[in-house]
């Protein structure tokens, strides 16, 4: 019974394609991959939307929106009637053609950033050999749609914002891939089938996750820092501060090409999340053994749900960095402290299993922390703050 | 089938490239070049290279020079008409170039078709090679670049010092 609600989607997949020809078999085969892939998680986004507006207003002490529909849920249906019925309006200076370019670019390498993600056990679209360097790839594409963006708009503002988001995305790449190479390092593998299944078993009742170990510990941390860093989340929101540059780089979209930044934008934000996930958190792993019956896939939407909420936690409560204290922060923090990540991740492989390992690369871990954090913190005045007419 | 499509893709790209005035549109066109050699690798079954050539030349290179062209210069398009005077020695140069490349493939052993399927190299193998076989190449290479680095951020702190 387990065994049939966990595999329920193959099965179905599987019996709906044996309906059709031969010929065709692998087409529809693929096509009803993408058709679900689509689906779910363009319904997550909007999901999430709501989730965070309520989450936020909450966090500020208001109710968020609360008119449309029961408690406000239908509100992501109103918003995309809104946007699609809005006029869409091209800059007359604006290079009309890499302007109408880049939004598509965007939601298309969003997307595809999902074909090497494994939801469930035994669902993944493409079981790639380099899967990770796929979603590298894939990622790195999103780059340069976002300069797309910025400077097909012809606006100092959006031009600012565009540059701003390719800096900060280039600088946390770095620190994102080298705590990558840890996994791949302990796996010997690029594809993120093998990632997760090499996660699966227990000792006691504590799962096989990367996470409970030191190196693993260190590099979910750094991994989901840079994450909110590359998909341009708060507090590394520089590229689209309100304050500043009003939007950045989508001051000048309008209409549904706005929704559809908004929805490449959060699609990169899941995609990456599930690639910490699988990486880290064990994929569709459940955390306890005895809770294998629950199917593969609940468990990996749970993990995915539990870090949307952590983002718009910290979305909440963080301020917004200056760029200097990011570029600082990037290269002086998180990339030796990714570099310190490869050498124990190296060191707990060779030491022999034992409490001495655990002792070894937990120092290894802490005490670049410590170090680090010192020194970078010796400079800089940290104390009350004194106002000279405010008070 | 695919390759023709690729193929097109590819060269449409470097045609464009050459072709427009804008620099910025050009750089997008090469963009898709380079996509496009990439999907010909993928093509060949080559996994690494060709998302190696996507994550290198169109996450990294193809910033690297909007960086460039947007850091040194008006983004205002060129008045003047490309090519010019040079057009019919750059041309001679370029098909000359071209004839010298194609009759060494055509002569060379690696253009010969193979007997045995074509081998294909996991990521493993690819991996393992680097790191035992061919450490210390890469480790140098890996210096080298460091050096660079460093040689690029020593000039650019000393510009800066002069500015001010």
């Amino acid at each position: 019974m387990a065994e049939t609600a966990d595999q329920f989607f193959v099965i179905l997949q599987h019996w709906l394609v044996g309906h059709a020809p031969a010929s065709l078999q692998a087409i529809l085969s693929a096509l009803l991959s993408v058709a679900a892939i689509l689906g779910v998680f363009a319904s997550l986004f909007a999901i999430t939307t709501v989730f965070e507006r309520k989450g936020l207003g909450r966090m500020q002490n208001r109710y968020g929106p609360n008119r449309v529909g029961p408690f406000g849920f239908l509100q992501p249906l109103a918003d995309g009637i809104k946007s699609l019925t809005k006029e869409d309006i091209v800059p007359q200076s604006a290079d009309k053609v890499v302007h109408f370019l880049a939004p598509m670019m965007l939601v298309l390498a969003a997307f595809s950033l999902y074909a090497v993600l494994p939801i469930g056990r035994n669902m993944v679209l493409a079981d790639l050999d380099a899967g990770v360097l796929f979603f590298f790839a894939v990622s790195s594409v999103m780059e340069l749609t976002i300069f797309m963006a910025g400077w097909s708009s012809r606006n100092r503002y959006s031009l600012l914002g565009g540059m701003r988001a390719i800096a900060q995305m280039i600088s946390y790449e770095v620190p994102l891939i080298l705590t990558t190479v840890t996994v791949i390092m302990a796996t010997g593998s690029l594809s993120t089938v093998t990632i997760v299944a090499k996660q699966a078993g227990y000792t006691g009742i504590v799962p096989h996750w990367f996470v409970f170990t030191p190196w693993g510990f260190a590099g979910f941390v750094l991994f989901m820092i840079a994450s909110l860093a590359e998909s341009n989340r708060s507090p590394f929101d520089l590229p689209e501060g309100e304050s500043e540059i009003i939007a950045g780089y989508y001051v000048e979209y309008s209409g549904f090409k706005f929704a559809l930044f908004f929805l490449g934008e959060y699609l990169g934000m899941f995609a990456i999340s599930g690639l910490g996930i699988t990486l880290f958190l064990g994929g569709w792993g459940a955390p306890l053994p005895f809770l294998a019956w629950v199917p593969s896939y609940l468990w990996f939407f749970a993990k995915l749900l539990a870090i949307i909420f952590f983002f718009i936690w910290v979305r909440g409560t963080l301020p917004r960095l200056r760029m200097d204290q990011l570029m600082n922060f990037a290269w002086k923090f998180m990339l030796p402290m990714a570099l310190m990540n490869l050498v124990t991740a190296g060191v707990w492989h060779f030491l022999p299993q034992g409490v001495l390992r655990w002792i070894v690369c937990g120092l290894l871990v802490v005490v670049p922390y410590v170090v680090l954090g010192r020194g970078l913190m010796q400079d800089s005045k940290l104390g009350k703050r004194v106002y000279r007419f405010a008070e | 089938m695919l390759f023709t499509i690729f193929a097109i893709l590819t060269v449409a790209g470097a045609a464009a490239a050459m072709s427009l005035r804008n620099l910025v549109h050009s750089v997008l066109a090469l963009t898709v070049a380079f996509a496009g050699l990439a999907a010909v690798y993928l093509q060949l079954g080559a996994q690494f290279i060709g998302l190696a050539q996507i994550l290198v030349y169109v996450g990294a290179v193809a910033i690297l020079i909007v960086f460039a062209i947007l850091l040194t210069r008006d983004n205002v398009a060129h008045p003047e008409p490309t090519g010019g005077s040079f057009w019919m020695a750059s041309g001679a140069v370029a098909l000359t170039i071209f004839g010298i490349l194609a009759w060494a493939i055509h002569r060379s052993a690696a253009s010969r078709p193979l007997a045995s399927s074509q081998p294909e190299a996991t990521m493993q193998q690819i991996g393992s090679a680097m790191m035992l076989r061919f450490a210390l190449p890469l480790e140098i290479v890996g210096l080298l670049l460091t050096a660079a680095l460093i040689g690029a951020v020593t000039i650019a702190l000393r510009e800066k010092k002069e500015t001010r």
